[in-house]
């Protein structure tokens, strides 16, 4: 057996310096947190683009054989 | 190493289609378009044997599901050797798409990916006739039948099989972290709503065993090396999904190498076992959150990411200790991301959308239930987890997603294109993809571990064993290759080579 002890990614441990902080969101999280969301809402709208257009049908209809 | 994919495959609007029909031309499509006829590149199966147990017996045939006899060759299924030294063919009832022999998790990546250009390429052509064929790069269709993505790994023989159980078992039971999927729905029929981590692990029933198509195991015993039987095993690894963003499937075959490197030098000390693999496997495949607490066998409790970063931290000391930490730049690659990708995950794992399948699927179904309202048992949800697969470049999300910039990319479009037609150059891939290259109309059949020559004007046909995989080598045969004119030549300059 190593006896010495392993050294543990720093990123692991829960430093305190990192422990979530009750204050409010900076504004520049919160314009992150935006940016975000337009980002998302922008991906989804051309996800509609491609679309299968009737949802159900489409799932009921793949339907697979069984493989390895 | 190397990954085998079977792809979803569908007709649009008819469900009931013949699928193994459907394969046979999905095959057939790609294969005459590059001039490739099934009679002069067909597989040669003298060397299979899926019925061999790594733990020491043969099941006997009789007893066999027929699904798992592979090796009987049936002349109306297509089955062919591609330029870059992959097998393409009908498996069961779906395509599949074997890459060739690879030393790097890297170029797995860029040779895997290259499949789906493939498969793109077949539906491109047969969409000709409409309605044509759709493909998908998954692994279940979400109503209780399931078709797998495998990893194949070289090992050394004298590995005891125990001992890649032990260790193997726990490392599988919580990869799935940042190697799933994703999927919209809970057990194997989606009888639940919900969204998982992985297509697979719903599908699993016990630890240990050589089914594939049944009672699936979490190690697979199949012992079918391709190889010099004495020498080696090759390890076929079927828990795996079938992964888009290059991140994970490096990371997916680059930590389960550094793992079984780690069994073979009997480098990790520790016995990570997990009590109730199986349970513990789908506990974790429905916990997007990541950290539920799963137990080991002595009693204590983990979370599958610390349970990562106890691979990680044994793998980390294990190159260490064997190279002084001098490894080279593909490790170094795994390691760094299997530390960022863990630290995200544990921190909160939409941090790793950008690399994760699961994640990056996950925070779109997320969008459109915040935008929509919908439940996790809309239809749509299960569309969108579908059409995420689509190998089309137009109609995949995933790939839409890709071009739009929203995954980390390791391997450009380049490495991808050339990856579809020129073979590895530093295996036994070589040699089988350049012979296919050069001398198409003198092959008489080819296999992972050999290639049959049928020279014009001569009695027999000629076999040329391949059981060293990394022997045929663009080092060892490349320049012989480039003066051989034909097949003859090159078999004369072998045969006088090798006394």
């Amino acid at each position: 057996m190593p006896s010495q002890e392993q050294s543990r990614p720093q990123r692991r441990d829960d430093a305190p310096d990192e422990a979530p902080e009750p204050t409010p969101a900076s504004p520049e999280a919160s314009a992150r947190k935006e940016n975000l969301d337009s980002d998302i809402d922008s991906v989804l709208d051309e996800i509609d683009g491609v679309l299968e257009s009737n949802a159900e049908e489409f799932v009921r209809g793949f339907v697979q054989k069984g493989g390895q | 190493m190397g990954i085998e994919t079977e792809y979803g495959i569908s007709v649009p609007g008819d469900p009931t289609a013949n699928p193994m029909i459907l394969s046979g031309q999905v095959v057939n499509a790609y294969a005459s378009a590059q001039g490739i006829r099934a009679a002069h590149a067909s597989w040669d199966y003298a060397d299979e044997a899926p019925l061999r147990d790594a733990r020491g017996f043969d099941m006997a045939r009789g007893v066999a599901d027929p699904s798992q006899l592979t090796d009987e060759e049936d002349p109306t299924l297509a089955n062919v050797v591609l330029t870059n030294g992959a097998r393409l063919y009908v498996d069961h009832a779906h395509p599949e798409y074997s890459s060739p022999e690879v030393t790097s998790p890297r170029a797995a990546v860029a040779y895997d990916r290259a499949g789906e250009l493939i498969m793109a390429e077949s539906v491109r052509r047969l969409s000709q006739v409409p309605p044509g064929v759709n493909l998908y790069k998954n692994n279940t269709d979400g109503k209780g039948q399931s078709y797998g993505t495998h990893e194949n790994y070289l090992m050394r023989r004298e590995t005891p099989f125990t001992e890649i159980v032990r260790h193997l078992v726990p490392f599988f039971v919580t990869r799935q972290v940042f190697t799933g999927s994703g999927r919209v729905g809970i057990g194997m029929d989606s009888r639940k709503a919900g969204f998982q981590l992985s297509q697979r692990s719903d599908f699993f029933e016990v630890e240990v065993g050589l089914e594939t198509t049944l009672k699936r195991p979490i190690i697979n015993t199949r012992d079918e090396p391709h190889a010099v039987a004495d020498l080696y095993r090759r390890l076929h690894v079927i828990i795996g999904d079938a992964n888009h963003c290059d991140v994970a499937n490096l990371l997916k075959l680059g930590t389960t190498s550094l793992v079984l490197a780690m069994i073979e030098d009997r480098a990790i000390d520790l016995d990570l076992t997990v009590a109730r693999p199986v349970a513990t496997l789908q506990k974790i495949s429905h916990d997007p959150s990541c950290a539920e607490l799963i137990e080991l066998r002595d009693g204590s409790t983990t979370t599958a990411v610390q349970l990562q970063w106890r691979y990680r931290e044994l793998a980390e000391r294990y190159l260490q200790e064997r190279y002084a930490g001098e490894v080279d730049a593909d490790t170094a690659e795994v390691m760094h991301w299997w530390g960022v990708v863990l630290d995200k995950l544990e921190r909160d794992p939409s941090g790793a959308a950008r690399e994760v399948d699961w994640v990056g699927k996950q925070q779109v179904m997320q969008g459109y239930i915040d935008r929509d309202g919908l439940e996790w048992s809309d239809p749509r949800l299960r569309a969108i987890d579908i059409q995420w697969s689509d190998v089309r470049a137009d109609k995949g999300i995933f790939h839409k997603l890709r071009r739009a910039g929203r995954f980390e990319e390791l391997v450009t479009d380049e490495q991808v294109h050339e990856a579809v037609h020129e073979p590895p150059a530093d295996t036994r891939a070589y040699f089988r993809g350049k012979c296919l290259e050069k001398y198409p109309d003198q092959i008489a059949a080819a296999s992972w571990d050999s290639v049959i020559f049928d020279i014009p004007g001569q009695p027999s046909l000629q076999r040329v064993p391949m059981l060293e995989p990394l022997r045929g080598t663009r080092a060892s045969v490349g320049a012989l290759l480039d003066r051989s004119p034909d097949a003859e030549t090159l078999l004369r300059e072998l045969a006088s080579a090798s006394g």
